[in-house]
């Protein structure tokens, strides 16, 4: 997909003032230093990378910008004025809009009601709405950021959705923005729309701060990047003059494997056979159509596709979340289907499941990391020696997992919401490898995990391949489905488009596959039509 | 008028019910859960302590109780700290003055709506029916269409004493008048739902009553309302209530509940309280219907002589109104 | 940001709910003083009123058995996310189980039989009440909160039919059953204690207070040391992780109801095996609402309800006392007061959590 983003030149506009700078900036929460005395600028008409792992005081700096927090000490000057901000209003008044990772929208309003909430000017509302649709029309056209401006914005896609967030942040008069982890919900093929949006607004003449801790992202796209690590800052570079691999290793400390290492498989018995499979979702809509596929000890097999496509059904009729409404799925001679066995059932057959979305369905946020390493084996004999839970067994069982898969802090009675992505994932996935299972299910295998936790991920998941297990991986990366699969089935419109063997795969294969394209009819590249037709139609 | 103390004392050994002076004389009333102004029944008792006060200069200790345990537990308090009678408001409290006045024989205590046997309890119920007969026979007298509603409030026997009593009094008049009969609900917000009171009275209104009778304490006030809204009448009940909508309210079943209390503390004052059963009807005005300037003109003389002819007949015997009985 | 602050565990649990407690009253002393009696001396009284004799604590305690069984009820369908509205009427209904095997048994079988039975009744009405509105929210999804008010008043209309038709005793007014026979009553408190030769102020306090803390002691097993109770809490919390986990959340709806309206039916053996002896008309009195306000302000922690039950019992006692005390003080000002301390520790509850939280940050940090 690299070849899709053109590589940034600097922009001319006069580097003199920074349209954002930084000065000095300290803050402690209590005990945790999450700034030590950070000071950047972002030049205008550029975009700035700031990069560093979860935890290293990104989001924290930007929540300061942007008046959430406020700063122990330090100055922040816009325009080269020093500016007070205490509140997001004040942020915005300054010139500075930010799109948050989670995005604050009200799902039942229209694009044009979410705009202007907050500025509706006038306590008559179809005055304000009038103007702001002019405005916004302009907008869209000057930037190239289409939105039905009346449809209602829980129906759009995640990537339109973002897209509102901009609007908003631009309608506002933003000449700073600073957009959080943005990508971390977006296909590659939205990532790529994003992408082509951000370049423009530079051209344009405003500052973009891309806060993430993906590399590829910064370098395809910023003009300088800053790397953070543990509060303060340990590098800032142009983009142009280093490599994914130096920042990765500034980033962790580290020397950090960027690719995985494993050798060829060696595929065994079948293990899993899905045939036929169809799913439907609760609107009676097919989601997955006839798909059968089979599963063999010793093998990574990835499933690849636009996200939306069925995987996430696919995954959840295997896993026993969903029913499907036909096909068989056989299991150490169980039809899982006609038997009606539900995931506690499936897990004793020896079917594990590390679920895509780790906080909608892997963990309970508000328990301890020790209760959430229950999950789906509290019944198990282990964990009950009687009526009651075993609350000491249950303890030495997590620190035993925390041990064995580096998960930080080592404090079982921690709840798991004020652990890091990385460990959260790190812990779901030591609960379902710990019950040695046959078969492994694996959603987005590290989706919002940093670098350190996702090359620790990987290589356990290679090593678990290499022990005999049967592993599926369902993943919208597709540099991770490259990187871990030994053969790739791609899903397009709830059916298994082509299959490959890692040998054969090419990214541009793939993506063919994944737009619907047959790549044996004609290699015409994917067109942007192409791509949208493939999303689901919501 | 005031004798020593230390005759009152050689009397207090030789007489059953002494005299007892303002000094030392303490009354004690408990309103049950409507609350002393509840506009109804409640209130009339107050009515009746604001008397007696204004009358003697005494004070009367006051209680509403908010659950069933405080019946108990405020009697007990009361006789504790010296009061020589104790009136409980409403049947509720029937069985904590059973209880309490066990334990102390010496205090009076004295029950409105309820039935105790004991020596040291007066037990003062009244005849409702025959209030209710009577003014079932004003509402048929004075319903053109022959059919005559009844709103009760909360479903118990009481209420449906009233509706009986009613039913009878427009039957023995029209013996084809028909009577719709509704009770606002199941729980104590019967007593206080005007909106719903409203509600059955236009809905019998608009199946063809045109005079409406309640027995719902203040849920009435709506039964009333909408009586008068739709050009119809209505009749009142316990307090004389023909002035709230004066040429709309036929006339009231009033029960004389602030008399009663009034009597029971001032026959104790004067020491000539006897315990037992005291049934108040029309021989005793303890109950009747309501005749005054507001409603003077609704009444008409024929209608008045009929009236008058059944309560003699009443209390002389000659009519018998069948009493509601409790299965 | 909008995230709620972290405090010290302590703090949590004890500081936060002691000044909204300390609000509530500082308020409720304004109200007393506009009405012209000194704040400080209504206080004292309030308070000698519910602790200052024995008899106050029996009265105190006795109304907060009824608290405690209903605040159970409404933290344990809290615990599988649902709001549990009708404890009302659950009480209502379990109470006739309990009440109807009083009738039936009290003075024909001895009382360690009828015991058991009648705790059994109870539980199995109040459940049962429980069931359908259940039923319903697994189901069907009707919504818990409307399904459960209406249950109250069905509980109320079904009381007053048989109160007024069936179980009333002949030949009285009031609707009212006839008195349990003596195997049906539950010992009083100063009962028991002079057993053992301590001498204790009547009240109505009796052994239901001590099911009641049984109950309680129960339930945290329940809710945090069992499989079950995992569970539970699961699907309360997070109802697709539950799925993911192979819990049925509508199987535990269920069950976290029937359990809900089985405590909640325990207020029956207080009110009436223990006080009453009779069934009559809406004794409840409203405990299954004031349930509500009991755990949450407990935080459904069986621990927490204990306190806040006791808190809720020496208002409706103290309040008594102050309204036979303090004439110019009439019960409605105890509804005032309850509901003050309902605001400031439920609707309220953080208005303080902020500030408290910038304190113990700025601590924190020196």
């Amino acid at each position: 997909m690299d070849k899709h983003l053109s590589t940034p030149t600097p922009s001319s506009a006069s580097p003199s003032v920074p349209a954002l700078e930084l000065r000095a900036i300290d803050k402690r929460f209590g005990s945790v230093h999450a700034n030590r005395t950070v000071s950047f600028a972002v030049a205008p008409g550029s975009i700035h990378g700031l990069i560093g792992e979860n935890g290293a005081g990104k989001s924290t700096l930007m929540n300061i910008v942007y008046g959430f927090h406020r700063a122990d000490s330090g100055e922040i000057r816009v325009n080269g004025r020093s500016v007070e901000i205490t509140s997001p209003q004040e942020a915005i008044a300054a010139g500075i809009g930010m799109v948050h990772q989670h995005f604050m929208l009200v799902e039942n309003f229209t694009v044009l009601e979410n705009v202007v909430l907050g500025v509706e000017g006038g306590a008559l509302l179809a005055g304000g709405l009038a103007r702001a649709r002019t405005e916004l029309e302009r907008l869209a056209r000057d930037y190239a950021l289409d939105v039905p401006l009346d449809a209602v914005v829980s129906e759009l896609p995640v990537g339109l959705q973002q897209r509102v967030e901009i609007l908003k942040a631009l309608y506002r008069g933003a000449q700073i923005l600073i957009l959080d982890e943005p990508t971390a919900v977006l296909t590659p093929q939205e990532a790529d729309a994003l992408f082509r949006m951000l370049r423009r607004l530079r051209d344009e003449g405003k500052s973009v701060v891309l806060v993430t801790h993906k590399l590829r992202e910064i370098m395809a796209i910023t003009d300088r990047v800053t790397v953070m690590r543990q509060g303060a800052i340990v590098a800032e570079v142009a983009t142009a003059t280093t490599s994914p691999r130096e920042l990765a290793e500034k980033m962790v400390g580290r020397a950090v494997l960027l690719r995985v290492d494993k050798s060829l498989a060696q595929p065994g018995a079948t293990l899993l056979a899905v045939r036929d499979l169809d799913v439907r979702d609760r609107l009676g809509v097919a989601r997955v159509k006839g798909v059968s596929f089979d599963l063999r000890a010793g093998e990574i097999v990835g499933l690849a596709g636009v996200s939306g496509n069925g995987q996430s059904e696919l995954l959840e009729a295997l896993a026993g979340i969903r029913f499907p409404t036909r096909g068989s799925i056989t299991l150490q001679n169980h039809d899982l289907i006609r038997e009606r066995l539900d995931p506690r059932q499936r897990r004793a057959l020896g079917l594990a499941h590390v679920p895509e979305d780790r906080l909608r369905m892997g963990v309970v946020a508000n328990f301890s990391a020790e209760d959430n390493a229950i999950l789906g084996y509290h019944d198990r004999a282990t964990y009950n020696p009687g009526a009651l839970l075993d609350r000491a067994a249950i303890r030495a069982a997590c620190e035993g997992k925390m041990a064995a898969h580096d998960v930080r802090p080592p404090m079982p009675s921690l709840r798991i919401s004020a652990f890091s992505g990385g460990n959260q994932q790190k812990l779901v996935l030591a609960r379902e490898i710990d019950v040695d299972p046959r078969v492994l299910l694996i959603g987005q295998p590290t989706r919002g995990v940093d670098i350190g936790a996702i090359e620790f991920i990987h290589k356990k998941l290679v090593a678990l391949r290499d022990a005999g297990k049967a592993l599926l991986i369902v993943s919208v990366e597709l540099d991770e489905i490259l990187g871990l699969a030994d053969r790739i089935l791609v899903m397009n419109a709830g059916e298994i488009v082509g299959e490959l063997l890692r040998a054969d795969a090419t990214e541009e294969k793939i993506g063919l596959m994944m737009a619907g394209i047959d790549s044996r009819a004609g290699f015409s590249p994917p067109t942007e039509s192409g791509l949208k037709s493939a999303l689901p139609q919501t | 008028m005031k004798l020593p103390r230390f005759v009152s004392s050689l009397f207090a050994s030789a007489l059953v019910s002494p005299a007892i002076f303002a000094a030392d004389f303490s009354p004690a009333i408990i309103y049950d859960m409507g609350g002393k102004f509840d506009k109804s029944f409640n209130q009339s008792a107050s009515d009746g302590t604001a008397r007696f006060k204004k009358e003697t200069g005494i004070e009367v200790r006051e209680f509403e109780v908010t659950n069933a345990a405080q019946r108990e537990q405020a009697m007990t308090r009361f006789a504790q700290r010296g009061a020589q009678i104790i009136v409980a408001i409403g049947f509720s409290q029937a069985s904590a003055v059973e209880a309490v006045a066990k334990k102390f024989p010496n205090v009076k205590f004295a029950i409105i709506d309820g039935t105790v046997n004991l020596p040291n309890v007066q037990s003062i119920n009244f005849r409702e029916e025959q209030s209710s007969f009577l003014c079932g026979m004003a509402a048929a007298l004075a319903s053109k269409t022959g059919k005559v509603g009844f709103v009760g409030g909360m479903d118990i026997p009481l209420i449906r004493k009233f509706a009986q009593g009613y039913a009878d009094g427009a039957k023995f008049v029209n013996p084809q008048a028909e009577v719709f009969q509704n009770m606002t609900g199941t729980t104590a917000a019967a007593w206080n739902d005007p909106t719903k009171g409203g509600e059955l009275a236009k809905s019998q209104i608009g199946r063809g009553a045109d005079v409406i009778f309640h027995a719902s304490g203040n849920t009435g006030s709506g039964v009333m309302q909408a009586a008068k809204d739709a050009g119809k009448l209505s009749i009142g009940c316990d307090a004389n209530q023909n002035y709230i909508h004066p040429g709309s309210v036929l006339t009231s079943a009033v029960k004389r509940v602030d008399v009663a209390v009034y009597k029971t503390i001032m026959d104790t004052k004067n020491g000539t309280w006897k315990g037992g059963s005291i049934v108040l009807g029309l021989a005793e005005d303890g109950i009747g219907y309501s005749l005054d300037e507001f409603n003077r003109k609704l009444i008409t003389p024929a209608m008045e002589a009929k009236l008058n002819q059944a309560k003699a007949d009443i209390i002389s015997g000659k009519l018998k109104v069948a009493e509601y009985k409790v299965q | 940001m909008s995230a709620p602050q972290k405090l010290p565990r302590w703090a949590e649990l004890g500081l936060l709910p002691l000044i909204n407690l300390a609000a509530a009253l500082l308020l409720s002393g304004l109200v007393v003083k506009i009405l012209g009696e000194s704040p400080w001396a209504a206080f004292k009284l309030l308070a000698s009123g519910a602790f200052g004799t024995q008899e106050g604590i029996g009265y105190t305690l006795y109304y907060a058995t009824n608290f405690i069984f209903t605040g159970l009820g409404v933290a344990v369908a809290y615990h599988a996310g649902l709001f549990n509205i009708g404890c009302e009427g659950q009480a209502y209904i379990g109470g006739l189980g309990s009440g109807l095997i009083a009738l039936w048994l009290g003075d024909r079988a001895p009382f360690f039989v009828v015991l058991p039975i009648a705790i059994v009744a109870g539980a199995a009405f109040g459940a049962a009440w429980a069931l359908i509105p259940a039923w319903l929210q697994a189901r069907r999804g009707s919504h818990i909160v409307i399904t459960t008010i209406m249950f109250n008043f069905i509980a109320a209309s079904l009381m007053t039919y048989l109160l007024v038709n069936v179980l009333i005793k002949p030949g009285q007014q009031s609707p009212e059953s006839r008195e349990f026979g003596p195997q049906a009553m539950l010992p009083a408190a100063h009962e028991l204690f002079a057993k053992i030769g301590i001498t204790f102020s009547p009240s109505p306090l009796n052994l239901a207070f001590a099911i009641a803390l049984l109950a309680s002691a129960l339930v945290w097993v329940l809710v945090w040391r069992t499989r079950w109770g995992y569970a539970l809490r699961v699907v309360g919390q997070n109802p697709s992780a539950a799925v993911y986990a192979g819990i049925s959340p509508s199987r535990i709806i269920i069950q976290a109801m029937l359990l809900s309206g089985a405590l909640a039916g325990g207020l029956g053996l207080n009110e009436l095996l223990g006080s009453q002896h009779r069934i009559l008309i809406d004794f409840p009195g409203g405990a299954g609402f004031v349930g509500i306000a009991v755990a949450l302000m407990g935080r459904n922690h069986p621990i927490g309800i204990l306190v806040s039950a006791v808190l809720f019992g020496a208002l409706a006692q103290g309040g008594a006392q102050l309204a036979f005390d303090m004439p110019k003080i009439n019960r409605d000002m105890v509804v005032v007061i309850q509901g003050l301390v309902i605001l400031f520790c439920g609707a309220l509850e953080n208005v303080f959590r902020a500030p408290l939280a910038l304190l113990f940050r700025a601590k924190g940090e020196k």
